[in-house]
């Protein structure tokens, strides 16, 4: 069976070393795994979405509505927009921090609240935590990404150890130990 | 080795894999990635050309000479190689020559959602499209061998789902191959009109024999499942089918989607019930099937519009799809915005402020037409800012010169604004032209051009002095400002739009998110100053909002540009003295 996991966000966030970790511990668990992520123009602090698949065998690329296992939103709106592709029975992990979209910079909508509450009221297993003051801790507000795969790894099958490895394989050594703090942060919080 | 790759990267190996020798490529959302990843193999020669045109010639030649060459782009950087194509079709190659065109299904990063079969339809060249990172790989060896025995260019086909999926290929190692020796052969490749006319019935043979390939070639697969259906499909539509239907149906699955297997396509019609061809955008597998005799649905069950998934798939056939929850919650999108920082946004608030007309281009810049700026109210193709303007003014004269100007930015002004700016100097309208030189290739993620002096391994290379050419080119004012600096830039637009001749702005001020580029501390918003006009606000940066009705600066997106200092009458803004 196909699991889905989808890491939504704002363009510049870090979603695509996020993915690139994720990808990588799966495969290494002998998974087939498929990765489909946003390049280009809609990355320019854009709403960006990035499907991670895992199993058996794979074929679509991408996680339609009502697919997935997991949501690791990096922001709060981006969760309420996403909420609707996860699966009955599925997690959303959600980053607390809010970035105002241009709209509601300009005044042309408002920036909704309560909707980590509205999110549950809905249905949805939310876990909402606030990523960016541990990313802080860990020493860089861009290590929010981290923090969530951190997160997201206390639901998950693999050992700290194979999560490590991934993370040594993707982050450049100069970061690894701020990555791996923040990774702590985030399992740990 | 086993690896994680992405669509495009595994086009990269599989090119390198075949020994190809020589990559030109123009940067192209969702292609760019295959020539970057060329780039890193030292064995190949890779290089940025200015244009697809001259990707595609560059790469010709070198086939002539006898290397296996590359050169790729978008779907619409092939509108601008058309031209060598169709006549390259005709000659052939020596040693093999591909092409890689990425179409983009949905359009996450395009100006139109055109579908590419048609050019090697158009171009008698024969087209492979894969259906994940494996097949990239795989048909990218493959394409070099078709090249050599048919003597002829050969596309490989992809969209974004394509391009910038991630799955598991399997490594092999590069084959070195030897040059072919170029041999002078006139007839074969000069296409004048008599050598030509002997041409094209050997092109026409090819294609024969190229479908005759097709017919048994292995990329083109049938899958036995239920007969009760059968399903002709492709890409990444071939993935959702299988996800949707798995054994239930039967599957012709196209790795060559030109020229088709006619036998091959009646053969399995006559096995199955009913057939369903599944394939994104035009109905170009159906049309062909309907031209051959062979009955089928598509279009009427599935969308000429927008990219598929399993969902639609299933929803088309009447099967069931899933639903996920949602919340009554009316959410603002988030559509994309110039960066923090961006040197655009001084350039487009001036624009506005001055009530211009503004003929855009492609590029970052062309997020000036969003909200709040909405300083960009045409929109094209690469180059046409400043051959339309040069239109725009012709046509109205004086009641447009003042206030009209053209936008293009560095990279796509080397790509096709030259020739538009030639029109304005030799057949003078008055125009105002306004290059934003940002010292790179933006929007698809900071490749170097021939205006920023590093090669595509970041490596010196030529540089073209930009105002020099813009004056040898006959134009008298070549203004440059920076456009930080927002009473600088407002002076010199106001003057240039003045000036009874044509002009030339250039905008310069390196991408804030170029390496390079140092940051400022950010702005802090005093309160008890901020008097809540608003000022600020109109420049559409992301890092400014308004919490508690006072300006906030989000200091994890601001860099310090200062501009938002130069709007606030209060002195609320401050840093960075």
């Amino acid at each position: 069976m196909t699991k889905n996991i989808m890491i939504v966000g704002v363009g510049g966030q870090g979603s695509l070393l996020a993915s690139k970790l994720l990808g990588r511990l799966l495969m290494n668990q002998g998974n087939d795994v498929k990765v489909s992520e946003v390049h280009g123009m809609s990355q320019r602090g854009g709403s960006v979405v990035t499907y991670v698949r895992y199993g058996e065998k794979v074929y679509s690329p991408i996680i339609d509505k009502g697919q997935a296992d997991f949501i690791i939103s990096f922001e709060k709106l981006e969760a309420a927009r996403w909420l609707t592709y996860l699966k009955k029975g599925g997690k959303i992990i959600v980053n607390t921090q809010e970035i105002d979209p241009m709209p509601v910079i300009i005044g042309a909508a408002e920036y909704p609240a309560d909707l980590v509450d509205k999110m549950k009221n809905a249905g949805a297993d939310v876990d909402a935590i606030d990523a960016l003051s541990l990313a802080n801790e860990a020493g860089s507000s861009k290590a929010v990404n981290i923090v969530l795969m951190g997160r997201l790894s206390k639901y998950f099958d693999a050992t700290e150890d194979a999560w490590m490895e991934a993370l040594e394989a993707c982050v450049p050594p100069k970061f690894l130990e701020l990555n791996k703090k923040a990774f702590m942060l985030g399992r740990n919080a | 080795m086993k690896q994680l790759m992405l669509g495009n990267t595994a086009i990269a190996r599989g090119l390198y894999e075949a020994g190809v020798g020589v990559a030109s490529s123009y940067p192209g959302t969702p292609s760019t990635e295959v020539t970057e990843e060329i780039a890193k193999y030292d064995e190949v020669y890779s290089e940025w050309a200015p244009n697809e045109k001259v990707a595609m010639e560059v790469a010709f030649g070198a086939s002539l000479a006898g290397k296996r060459s590359f050169c790729g782009m978008k779907h619409v950087g092939l509108n601008v190689a058309a031209d060598p194509l169709f006549t390259i079709s005709y000659i052939g190659v020596n040693a093999g020559m591909v092409i890689l065109v990425a179409d983009d299904p949905g359009m996450h990063s395009s100006q139109n959602e055109q579908d590419s079969r048609h050019y090697a339809k158009a171009s008698k060249v024969p087209m492979l499209e894969p259906s994940d990172s494996a097949e990239c790989l795989e048909f990218a060896k493959l394409a070099f061998d078709i090249s050599e025995e048919f003597d002829t260019p050969v596309f490989i086909k992809t969209c974004t789902r394509i391009a910038h999926s991630q799955s598991i290929v399997e490594t092999g190692e590069r084959v070195e191959r030897p040059v072919k020796p170029y041999v002078k052969d006139i007839p074969k490749n000069v296409m004048m009109p008599g050598n030509a006319r002997k041409k094209h019935p050997i092109v026409e043979k090819r294609m024969a024999d190229l479908e005759a390939y097709a017919e048994k070639s292995p990329i083109n697969r049938v899958e036995m499942g239920g007969t009760k259906l059968g399903i002709i499909t492709s890409s990444t539509s071939y993935q959702y089918v299988k996800e949707v239907y798995g054994e239930e149906a039967s599957i012709l699955k196209l790795g060559m989607v030109w020229p088709l297997p006619t036998k091959m396509i009646k053969d399995f019609a006559s096995k199955v019930e009913k057939v369903i061809v599944i394939e994104e955008l035009d109905p170009f597998i159906e049309e062909f099937c309907n031209k051959i005799g062979v009955e089928v649905s598509g279009k009427e069950l599935l969308p000429m519009i927008d990219e598929f998934s399993q969902n639609l798939i299933a929803k088309a056939m009447g099967k069931e799809a899933c639903e996920g929850i949602s919340i009554d919650e009316n959410i603002p999108v988030r559509p994309p915005v110039m960066c923090a920082g961006c040197p655009h946004r001084g350039l487009f608030y001036t624009l506005s402020k001055n009530k211009c007309t503004v003929l855009g281009d492609i590029g970052c810049y062309t997020l000036g037409a969003v909200a709040p700026l909405n300083a960009m109210e045409v929109n094209a193709c690469m180059g046409a800012s400043i051959s339309s303007i040069h239109g725009f003014n012709k046509a109205l004269g004086e009641e447009s010169e003042g206030k009209t100007v053209a936008v293009i930015g560095d990279s796509t002004f080397m790509h096709s604004g030259m020739t538009g700016l030639a029109n304005v100097a030799y057949n003078q309208s008055n125009s105002t032209i306004v290059i934003v030189d940002n010292s790179i290739t933006g929007m698809t993620g900071h490749q170097q051009n021939p205006l920023t002096g590093l090669n595509i391994k970041g490596d010196p290379a030529g540089h073209i002095d930009l105002e020099a050419l813009c004056k040898a080119m006959g134009f008298n004012r070549v203004r440059v400002v920076d456009p930080y600096n927002l009473a600088e830039t407002d002076k010199v637009l106001k003057e240039e739009l003045a000036a009874k001749e044509p002009s030339v702005i250039i905008s310069r001020r390196p991408c804030a998110l170029l390496k390079y580029v140092k940051h400022n501390p950010p702005i802090k918003c005093n309160p008890d100053k901020c008097k809540s006009c608003k000022s600020c606000m109109r420049l559409g940066c992301p890092a400014i909002s308004m919490k508690n009705n006072k300006a906030h600066i989000d200091e994890t997106l601001c860099v310090g540009c200062n501009v938002c200092k130069q709007l606030c009458a209060f002195d609320a803004l401050e840093g960075n003295e």
